[in-house]
């Protein structure tokens, strides 16, 4: 019996041996060699695999960086300034600061009361939906409502309105990653820069449609009057096919725009409300609006019945 | 009797519209001609604002290859060319024309003779189908030109005249078939001289008695054409299944009917043959059924296109029932829900059905139990539940690989499943997304 038990320890025992003999040597043989710095790397980055950068996530970007030594061209959208400060001190360069921005939805959408016309109730995957129909509040250019962007979404930042059904961007923890932009079959959602004290001034709308269409199908569609065009001062503002878009690398978020447009589609988000002057300030002179720290911003009033105000 | 030998299911077939006589619509005030009617590209406009046109005058001409030429369904001045609403709320390229009595061109015969002889050669048989701009009337509206243009190598040996109607609801073929037998078959008898086919086969299913034997006698009096009686089946219709049931040959994966020696025409589409090339009549009507279950009255009706949605509900039924869910253009199994009534409808428009709350709306879904039901019913022989869960994972090449593109959207997986999976709303969503993962590789 004992020497039964010692026949297999010491069998076994020498088995071992002779494959850890083989596996030391084919270890040795195919060995793969990989640059420190990647783990480095890979550890600085979110980790959240979004695809933001165009790579198949945080580690295949990480190996870019390595494999081009520099950082031209690649860029983390979701970690931002701050860690990419971080891996060009691991790749031995400077970083360039870059804008930092925020996914907006360009579409007043509201999937309840009046605004809806008919009820869909099949697949829920809007680029099928947008594939079939117009959507279920009648605009054929607008929001579907059924959420590929929230899902698409890695930092929980999008959510849909519970009220209106609209989607809902979560500027504190927007990435500007861009999944969402990808995700939206039919181009709603643009990555505009954050601007000075996060404020924004933009088209809430993509409706190409002529003005009186525009209008038929949605309250709050831009019907390409080209107001807002007449007022900007920095010529920010372009009309293409019946509809206006600002363009947020020349706009001064003055929001005179906001208050020229006639639907309401130009939206200001983050801009002080301003507060029903009483009758004999009117009269005061203008000099004293001019002193404050930002005197444009302060006439611009708050569109609070907007889904995607924050 | 003869099926197709894969898959298929057998939803009720519900054809309680089969007694109504076909009506004529009367003309509305103002009629909204869609430019693109058929599959493909969209017509050209050749008329301008302010413009009288005739009945039966070329207002839309087919300049791409696959497109088809729009004629006036009315007489009247064109008072816009812009852009409307189709039935689905998407903005399509149309002419807006103002009604003005009734005035056809003279070149069309309306005699109610029947004209027998043609004298045609086929290749002026198909150059007249362009001219008259014919489509497919079975629901695919593909152009009836280039259907009928055999390529180069290839060969047709049989002409399966598709008179199933499998559809549930649907009666418009039913009708036509009792109501216009003799020039159905002088419309084949055409189409068999257009593809040089020595024999054209009937296809249709065993619950129209009364067709089959009025084909039947008819039949009789012309050389070549036979009614094959089928078995009740859905999707029995389809063109690959016809051929499957009517000659046993199946058409493989990613090929064409005419690979296989088979032409499939619809019975509508032979009727509107038969007034193209003898009476010199453009498509400019359809026969449409406005039926469902709980209407008060059941209607097959000729409808001028560019007729309105209301309008035919209006005329049909005065209006839709308070409890309304859907209206469907098309039939239950394929049609698509109608999001715009004031929609004009088009040369492929077969049917207004109407469905009640309780009818239209969806069950709601639960897991897959992995019973395999859609594999069975799939005529195709493909795996539904298998694309369902690669489209909901995005692996859409994988779904590539197992030949989604065979699918042909026929629903039965759908109707199949206990869970009430939407499956072939799975299958569609993955379908485009694997086209445009192709067109995406062929730019490369």
């Amino acid at each position: 019996m004992t020497t039964q038990i010692l026949l297999a320890v010491a069998v076994l025992g020498i088995l071992g041996i002779v494959f850890a003999v083989v596996l030391y040597f084919v270890a040795q043989k195919f060995k793969v060699v990989e640059d420190p710095l990647i783990d480095e790397i890979a550890e600085v980055l979110p980790g959240a695999n979004c695809g933001g950068c165009g790579k198949a996530g945080c580690r295949a970007l990480a190996e870019a960086f390595v494999k081009q030594g520099n950082m031209e061209g690649l860029k983390c959208p979701a970690g931002g300034n701050a860690v990419m400060e971080k891996v060009a001190a691991l790749l031995g360069q400077t970083a360039e600061a870059s804008e930092p921005q925020v996914a907006v939805v360009r579409c007043a959408a509201c999937f309840t009361g009046e605004r809806r016309q008919v009820r869909y109730d099949g697949l829920k995957d809007c680029s099928f939906a947008g594939s079939l129909y117009m959507g279920e509040n009648g605009c054929a250019f607008g929001c579907l409502g059924l959420g590929n962007c929230a899902a698409a979404c890695q930092f929980d930042a999008l959510s849909m309105d519970p009220v209106t059904g609209a989607p809902l961007v979560d500027e504190e923890k927007c990435t500007a990653c861009g999944a969402c932009v990808k995700a939206c079959p039919r181009g709603i959602i643009e990555l505009r820069n954050k601007g000075r004290k996060n404020r924004r001034v933009y088209v809430n709308c993509v409706n190409k449609e002529k003005g009186a269409m525009a209008r038929k199908t949605c309250d709050n569609a831009c019907i390409g009057c080209g107001k807002c065009a007449k007022v900007c001062p920095k010529e920010a503002i372009k009309i293409e096919n019946n509809l206006a878009y600002v363009d947020y690398t020349v706009c001064i978020a003055c929001g005179k725009c906001v208050n020229e447009c006639p639907t309401g589609a130009m939206v200001a988000e983050n801009f002080t409300p301003v507060k029903p002057k009483p009758a004999e300030e009117l009269n005061a002179p203008k000099a004293t609006i001019t002193e404050s720290v930002a005197p444009m911003a302060e006439k611009v009033e708050l569109n609070n019945n907007l889904p995607h105000t924050n | 009797m003869k099926t197709f030998a894969m898959g298929g299911v057998h939803p009720h077939d519900n054809k309680i519209s089969t007694e109504a006589v076909i009506e004529q619509m009367p003309l509305p005030e103002k009629v909204v001609v869609l430019m693109n009617q058929h599959l493909g590209a969209p017509a050209t406009p050749v008329v301008a604002k302010g413009d009288k046109v005739k009945v039966g005058q070329l207002i839309g001409e087919a300049q791409a290859f696959m497109c088809a030429n729009v004629h006036s369904p009315v007489s009247g001045t064109v008072t816009k060319i812009d852009t409307c609403k189709d039935p689905f709320g998407l903005a399509k390229p149309a002419i807006y024309i103002d009604v003005e009595g009734d005035e056809w061109m003279e070149s069309i015969d309306r005699t109610p003779d029947i004209k027998r002889e043609c004298n045609l050669e086929p290749k002026e048989i198909v150059a007249k189908l362009k001219e008259m701009g014919i489509v497919g009337l079975g629901g695919a509206t593909f152009p009836a030109h280039i259907k009928y243009s055999v390529p180069d190598g290839k060969k047709a040996e049989y002409l399966i005249i598709n008179a199933v109607e499998c559809e549930p609801y649907l009666t418009s073929d039913h009708r036509v078939m009792l109501e216009h037998a003799e020039e159905i078959c002088i419309g084949i008898s055409i189409l068999r001289k257009a593809l040089g086919v020595p024999c054209a086969y009937i296809g249709i299913e065993n619950n129209k008695p009364e067709p089959i034997r009025v084909m039947r006698e008819m039949a009789a009096k012309f050389q070549g054409i036979e009614v094959v009686p089928l078995k009740l089946k859905y999707p029995q219709g389809a063109e690959k299944q016809l051929i499957n049931a009517v000659t046993g040959r199946k058409v493989p994966s990613g090929k064409l009917p005419i690979d296989v020696g088979c032409v499939v025409s619809n019975v509508g589409t032979t009727f509107a043959v038969y007034e193209a090339i003898q009476k010199n009549k453009p498509l400019i009507e359809n026969i449409l059924t406005v039926t469902g279950k709980k209407l008060p009255s059941q209607h097959n009706y000729q409808v001028r296109i560019g007729i309105t949605y209301n309008d035919i509900i209006k005329h049909s039924i005065g209006e839709l029932p308070e409890n309304t869910g859907k209206v469907i253009s098309g039939g239950p199994m394929m049609g698509k829900a109608v999001c715009n009534l004031d929609a004009p409808t088009t040369k492929g428009a077969s049917s207004v059905l109407v469905f009640d709350e309780s009818e239209a709306c969806r069950n709601t879904e639960t897991n897959c139990i992995r019973c395999g039901k859609c594999m069975n019913a799939c005529p195709m022989g493909l795996e539904p539940y298998l694309f369902s869960s690669l489209v909901k994972n995005g692996r859409f090449e994988e779904a590539g690989k197992n030949n989604i593109l065979d699918c042909i959207e026929c629903g039965c997986c759908f109707f199949s499943c206990p869970a009430n999976k939407p499956l072939t709303d799975e299958i569609r969503l993955g379908k485009n997304k694997y086209r445009g993962i192709l067109a995406a590789k062929q730019k490369r």
